[in-house]
């Protein structure tokens, strides 16, 4: 499973670090998404696509 | 030609949308509607449709759009105020949104924490001087949030009262005269803010764009001042809401309260379904069609009026089973209350972070809390506003 966060469309909400904070995190300056763990592991899928579903920007991708 | 229905309608209960939406729901996704001008638009009331058109850049937030869909005459007024960027369309909307989003990031809600507490438990006192009977939406559901938007933009202690009391009058003032009277003395405000802040730097959001984004060209003045008015509107009438209908739902559900209060870990989930069920800003998602859209069966031309609502996407059967339920242990998480899309609420995190405090500690503080006005007497506010009631008396 491959993860990515799109920072060009990402509007800050922060729904994905609620949803996989070991995955998604936001850096300080701007407070747009950062991946921390790119490949995050198939145990992480849930969690992740809970990301992916709730990120209202659509900047979460799995691929 | 189908038959047009009027939009928004009354609620028959403060505290959840207009029953006769659950109808047009079950009926299908998108219905035409008569707006009070006389035009023609449409109004989505499932859940998946909702979810779809606000993630749609064919659809525009757009406020100075002539076919920009006004609810009432007051919505005619936003036309004339300063640009923010909750009436623009990307690129620029996440031009002006960015500016802002390092104060309400994950991390930056948790260093809030403590001040929201401190905020709340004088709130609480207040109230607690104001009683044994007395009104919680002026003595408790205004001032915590108004306090709170003070601490995100940097608002000095000594000037909370004279702010806190503006922004009463601005949202709640009975005349659109008083309002704009409370709405200019903000602005001036906020207006000298800015320059106490350029000449000392403070905390906060003011002194941060104005000693960075402003002073560099990048942001208007009147953008700055219209950016923290913004956060002051959006965020005050809103939470304020869920706070007084909040503790009106659990009072009228004596055994999820008792779960409530027993059991911190039951916080979070009861707030969600408290922000589902109140769908406060039923009314915020409004869009103007800039081309032809085709979703379920229709199609959205361009320039038509595309209205959102919140309330009958977060009743929609098909996405909450048994949507009349009010169950503190649903997954209620997925709600549209906060909108969805681009424009999806900047501050939800802030909104949930002050409803998982100001509750518990309502309850906490005044464990004999009860209504001082029976349920049944409460009347909702109208339609085209924040939902909610104006007065709730309580008595402990
Ligand atoms: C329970 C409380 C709240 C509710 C129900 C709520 C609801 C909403 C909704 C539905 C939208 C989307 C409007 C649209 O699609 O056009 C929105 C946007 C917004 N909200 Fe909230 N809100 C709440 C609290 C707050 C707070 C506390 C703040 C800030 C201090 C805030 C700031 C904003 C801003 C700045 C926008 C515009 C975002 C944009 O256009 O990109 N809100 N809110
Ligand atoms: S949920 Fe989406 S929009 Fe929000 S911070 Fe994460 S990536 Fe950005």
């Amino acid at each position: 499973m491959h993860v990515t966060g799109d920072r060009e469309v990402c509007v800050g909400a922060g729904q994905c670090v609620f949803a996989a904070p070991d995955v998604f995190d936001q850096d300080e300056d701007e407070g747009l998404v950062l991946v921390l763990q790119e490949y995050p592991g198939e145990a992480r899928r849930e969690t992740v696509e809970e990301a992916a579903d709730t990120c209202p920007s659509g900047a979460v991708r799995i691929g | 030609m189908e038959e047009t229905i009027t939009f928004p309608q009354v609620r028959t209960c403060p505290y959840r949308p207009p029953h006769g939406y659950t109808e047009l729901t079950a009926q299908g996704p998108l219905h035409r509607v008569e707006l009070y001008d006389g035009k023609l638009g449409w109004v989505v009331t499932r859940y998946a449709e909702a979810r779809a058109l606000l993630s749609d850049p064919r659809l525009s937030s757009n406020r100075t759009d002539p076919n920009f869909p006004l609810i009432s005459s007051r919505g005619a007024a936003a036309r004339e105020q300063p640009p923010a960027f909750i009436g623009m369309d990307p690129p620029e909307h996440g031009h002006y949104r960015r500016m802002t989003i390092p104060e309400f990031t994950v991390k930056r809600m948790n260093e809030l924490r403590p001040k929201i507490e401190k905020i709340t438990e004088r709130a609480a006192e207040q109230l607690c001087t104001a009683g044994p009977s007395a009104d919680l939406v002026v003595n408790y559901a205004l001032p915590i949030p108004s306090l709170v938007i003070c601490e995100v933009l940097g608002v000095p202690y000594s000037d909370h009262e004279f702010f806190e009391d503006a922004s009463r009058r601005m949202m709640r003032s009975a005349t659109a005269e008083g309002a704009g009277v409370a709405r200019r003395e903000l602005l001036e405000y906020l207006d000298s803010l800015v320059d106490a802040a350029i000449e000392n730097p403070r905390p906060g959001l003011v002194s941060r764009l104005a000693n960075g984004e402003l002073a560099r060209g990048e942001l208007p003045r009147d953008y700055l001042t219209g950016i923290a008015v913004l956060l002051l509107v959006a965020g005050h009438e809103t939470t304020a809401n869920v706070i007084t209908l909040g503790t009106l739902m659990l009072l009228e559900h004596p055994d999820q309260l008792a779960e409530f209060r027993a059991n911190p870990d039951v916080v979070p989930g009861v707030v969600e379904e408290l922000l589902r069920y109140t769908s406060v800003a039923d009314t915020a998602g409004a869009r103007v069609a800039t081309a032809d859209i085709d979703i379920a069966g229709q199609r959205i031309r361009a320039g038509e009026g595309v209205l959102i609502p919140n309330g009958p996407a977060n009743f929609d059967p098909a996405m909450f089973p048994g949507p009349e339920e009010f169950d503190i242990h649903r997954d209620s998480r997925k709600h549209n209350t906060f909108g969805y899309g681009v424009h999806q609420c900047l501050g939800q995190n802030l909104a949930r972070l002050e409803l998982q405090i100001a509750l518990p500690l309502l309850f906490e503080r005044f464990p004999t809390l009860r209504l001082g006005t029976p349920a049944t007497e409460l009347r909702p506010r109208r339609a085209d506003t924040i939902q909610g009631v104006d007065e709730l008396i309580v008595t402990w």
